[in-house]
């Protein structure tokens, strides 16, 4: 072999070496993207599961309370002043500040600190008159301040937590009067303005909700059609024209979907705006497409002869299918269900356009109380300024990507387990 | 009401299933059936639950229009705008149900008195109606029980034209995204030239907004420009298509070509992850991690960069889409016939000169495909947009500025309480219009192209 021809070998071999390492960065690439992704949202969201208490003493003071009676019923505990005794649990922190100042020590702790004084109480009434320790929420500044997220260091004007504030912060702290404990209330709380209460409870119910109605509507409509499609329709221009239809729907923009139930469930039917039901039927429409493309390609996989089978049998066409093929395909219809309800319990988009961003501080109990849902949630949090919330939204996605996690495996699950393998 | 009387209907169907099959028995001792007997119950269960539940249905729809058309006939000499007559209806409606708090004339009361006769008549009616129709319809079943018809057929021919309307479905949400988008956009149209919302230059639409009144028509000539859209969203698309198609391209021929089976097995699945992951999660990111990121990179180079650039967005929308190429051709890459790489290898080609020179060629029009429905994809994507590229439609092609597309002003103006009948609520279908034309464009060539690719190598 001569020089030029070697020189020529060697080029095509480092052209084969380049191409194969193009592809490896291609793939480590993609798969870096996802590791970067994931490592950003848990290292921002794994904070939010723990809720920082500030531990102070409470005097049950009948008097301060405006208690008259000797022996209060519930009903007195119920109804009886705790404002004053809230504020002095507060101001006893620090006895030197002046009574002007004292929205300092106050904006330490959630607004609902009075409320929380009087739980514990109702709680457990023979309290009253005692002098307890009792732990109130930490206001999100400060929360955020306990979990490292804050920077202490900037200028005391550009920061929300002030010096002094810092400084009774520091003196708790020593004292081992600052708590962080599991976060129970950022899954037992509706949504609300404040960071430290927000929970995920009304758009997680929302959610639950869509997905429920979602099912109810697409499941039957889509297993029927795809059963009619794969069985029973005749080869002709219409079943190619729906068939058409059915692929082309499946790549139409979430979006044009949530138009759809603007201008007709909204305008037209007058359902309920906001609502998990016209979010459902909305989400419905756009996983209707995916579900019979599931159910099709499954019903397409059972064998022919177990159709010939049961017609040998005597069986009518119609027993054939409903007794014997809809049955076998059943697992990878359900699988690609689930598929398609993942997809849908992700959507966004349409959900806002049909009013399910409002903002919703109570728990919804059915489908027809306005609702968010969980990425809807995910939206309306990134968009608030508070510093609080950037660790509340990357919790609530951990929770969304766990629900997906879920969905998928179960998806997998249902395949693997069920499917019956023909060969 | 309404469910009392579903419940009813539904009760008596399952009913009379068993009182079917019971009836059959029956006959079984004398004579010899024509069907099993569960075909006789389900035959009267059908029998007695559809055509109520049909009627039913039907009146429901149709009640409101007519019992409307009643109300305001009453009105029709009074040379009122349609608007008002709606207005006016409202309102005895309202009056009606006791919940309008508004003054109250003679002639809302008489109407409002009118309408909860008609109301009440209407109901009536429609028990009776429905009932009626139960009663006939079942009597007429049971007789064919009786006389021992053939039972399966019936049975078989109404559950096949029950898997036929279901497979209508999809065409009726066809039909229904076409219309409510016509609709809107038409009436859009009338206030705003279609010339000026094609070719207009200058997208602002909340300065038409007038309290109380028409807004003025210069105004809206100006303000629903939607070419700063559309070459926004054809840009950020541009952008993501940048990123996905050299890594989903290159991923999916080391999949198909090189992977052995051990690492395709895990990375082809891990890959999709980023496919299922919820765009408004990625819309997140974009805007907390990837926008700051690139601003700060910009800064330190020196360039001006708004910190919600068309580049984040587009990068992270590149990221979402790899998956969609590389999956796809990594299928249409595998689909190509082993002989043809025979042939290559036995000239002496190398492996990546074979992928070049004869499999890529072979399977291009496959990849395009599937190229044309990620770019579909790109195109219809919103909540990365509007998280993360900002909500002023600039006409800009610098990647580093902020620019606005079809879908996420699509949310800004319908975020919130819309009202009907408003341009800018309209303009929103009129936007959505376009981008359904769009991306249908874009979807029904890629079908048929993998379609056509698919048919010539199976």
């Amino acid at each position: 072999m001569n020089e030029a021809k070697r020189k020529l070998l060697n080029k095509r071999y480092r052209a084969e070496a380049n191409f194969k390492l193009f592809g490896q960065i291609a793939i480590g690439l993609a798969l870096l993207f996802l590791a970067v992704f994931m490592y950003k949202i848990f290292s921002k969201g794994y904070t939010a599961f723990q809720k920082t208490w500030i531990v102070t003493e409470v005097h049950y003071d009948k008097e301060l309370m405006l208690i008259e009676t000797d022996n209060p019923s519930l009903e007195d505990l119920e109804n009886a002043d705790y404002y004053d005794i809230a504020y002095k649990a507060m101001t006893h922190l620090d006895p030197s500040l002046p009574e002007e100042d004292d929205r300092q020590l106050i904006q330490m702790v959630a607004f609902t600190y009075e409320q929380e004084v009087k739980n514990h109480l109702l709680k457990n009434p023979s309290l009253l008159g005692k002098i307890v320790p009792i732990r109130l929420t930490a206001s999100d500044d400060l929360d955020q301040v306990h979990k490292g997220n804050y920077p202490r260091d900037i200028p005391e004007e550009d920061r929300r937590v002030n010096d002094y504030q810092l400084k009774i912060y520091d003196m708790l702290n020593e004292r081992g009067d600052i708590l962080s404990k599991f976060n129970l209330s950022f899954f037992t709380n509706p949504d609300s303005r404040e960071a430290e209460l927000a929970g995920i409870a009304s758009s997680f119910m929302g959610t639950v909700f869509s997905i429920l109605v979602c099912l109810a509507f697409s499941f039957p409509i889509a297993v029927l059609a795809a059963i009619y499609l794969e069985e029973f329709a005749p080869k002709n221009k219409f079943t190619d024209f729906i068939e058409v239809n059915i692929n082309n729907l499946a790549a139409v923009p979430s979006i044009v979907f949530g138009l759809l139930g603007l201008g007709v469930l909204l305008a037209v039917f007058n359902l309920p705006r906001s609502t998990p039901l016209v979010g459902g039927i909305t989400l419905s429409l756009m996983t209707l497409p995916t579900i019979i493309i599931a159910a099709r390609a499954s019903l397409k996989a059972v064998p022919p002869s177990i159709r010939e089978a049961a017609l040998a049998m005597g069986a009518s066409n119609m027993q054939t299918t409903m007794h014997h093929t809809v049955p076998l395909s059943m697992p990878g219809t359900l699988s690609g269900t689930i598929i398609g309800l993942a997809q849908a319990l992700g959507e966004t988009a349409p959900l806002i356009l049909i009013g399910m961003v409002a903002f919703v501080n109570t728990i919804p109990g059915t489908p027809v109380d306005p609702a968010a849902s969980l990425p809807v949630q995910i939206y309306i949090w990134s968009e608030s300024a508070e510093r609080g919330f950037v660790e509340k939204v990357s919790a609530c996605i951990m929770v969304l990507l766990g629900f997906l996690i879920l969905m998928n495996l179960a998806a997998q699950i249902i395949r693997h387990k069920f499917e019956r393998k023909w060969n | 009401m309404n469910l009392v009387l579903i419940s009813l209907i539904l009760l008596l169907g399952f009913s009379s299933y068993y009182f079917g099959r019971k009836k059959a028995t029956i006959i079984q001792s004398s004579q010899r059936l024509t069907a099993l007997p569960k075909f006789y119950g389900y035959y009267l269960a059908i029998w007695c639950a559809a055509p109520a539940l049909i009627i039913f249905s039907l009146w429901s729809v149709f009640e409101p229009t007519i019992v409307k058309n009643f109300i305001l006939a009453d009105y029709l000499d009074q040379n009122l705008t349609k608007n008002e007559l709606q207005l006016i209806y409202t309102k005895v409606k309202a009056l009606a149900l006791g919940t309008y708090t508004g003054d109250i004339n003679n002639f809302l009361d008489n109407s409002a008195g009118k309408y909860i006769q008609i109301k009440n008549m209407a109901n009536n009616a429609k028990i009776v109606i429905v009932l009626a129709a139960l009663i006939l319809s079942l009597s007429y079943a049971y007789q064919s029980i009786k006389k021992n018809n053939r039972m399966r057929e019936p049975v078989e021919i109404f559950l096949k034209w029950v898997l036929f309307t279901a497979s209508l479905a999809a065409v009726l949400v066809t039909i229904g995204i076409v219309f409510s988008l016509l609709f809107e956009a038409i009436r859009f149209f009338q206030s705003v030239r279609i010339f000026d919302f094609i070719f207009g230059t200058h997208w602002y639409p909340a300065k038409t907004f007038v309290r109380d009144g028409q807004p003025d028509p210069e105004l809206m000539k100006d303000a629903f420009g939607a070419v700063p859209l559309f070459a926004g969203t054809f840009f950020i698309a541009f952008i993501a298509m940048c990123v996905a198609i050299p890594v989903g391209l290159l991923s999916g021929i080391y999949l198909a070509e090189y992977a052995t089976r051990k690492v395709r097995k895990y990375a082809k699945p891990i890959i999709e992850i980023l496919a299922g992951i919820p765009t408004v999660v990625y819309g997140f990111f974009a805007a907390l991690t990837v926008g700051p990121f690139v601003k700060e990179i910009g800064n330190s180079l020196g360039l001006e960069v708004s910190s919600e650039s068309a580049l984040a967005a587009g990068a992270v929308m590149g990221v979402m889409i790899i998956p969609f190429i590389s999956s796809l051709s990594d299928d249409v890459i595998s689909a190509v016939p082993q002989n043809l790489r025979d042939g290559s290898y036995a000239m002496g080609a190398t492996k990546s000169e074979t992928i070049k020179k004869v499999i890529f060629p072979a399977a291009l029009p496959g990849i395009v495909g599937s190229i044309l429905l990620a770019v579909s994809r790109a195109v219809g994507e919103t909540m990365i947009v509007v998280m993360a590229s900002g909500l002023a439609a600039n006409l800009t092609a610098n990647p580093l500025e902020s620019t606005s597309t079809i879908t996420a002003q699509i949310v800004v103006i319908l975020i919130g309480d819309q009202q009907f009948g408003d341009p800018k609520t309209q303009a929103a279908f009129a936007l959505g219009i376009s981008l359904f034309v769009v991306t249908l464009f874009l979807n029904v060539i890629a079908l048929t192209v993998v379609k056509k690719y698919r048919e010539k190598y199976e």
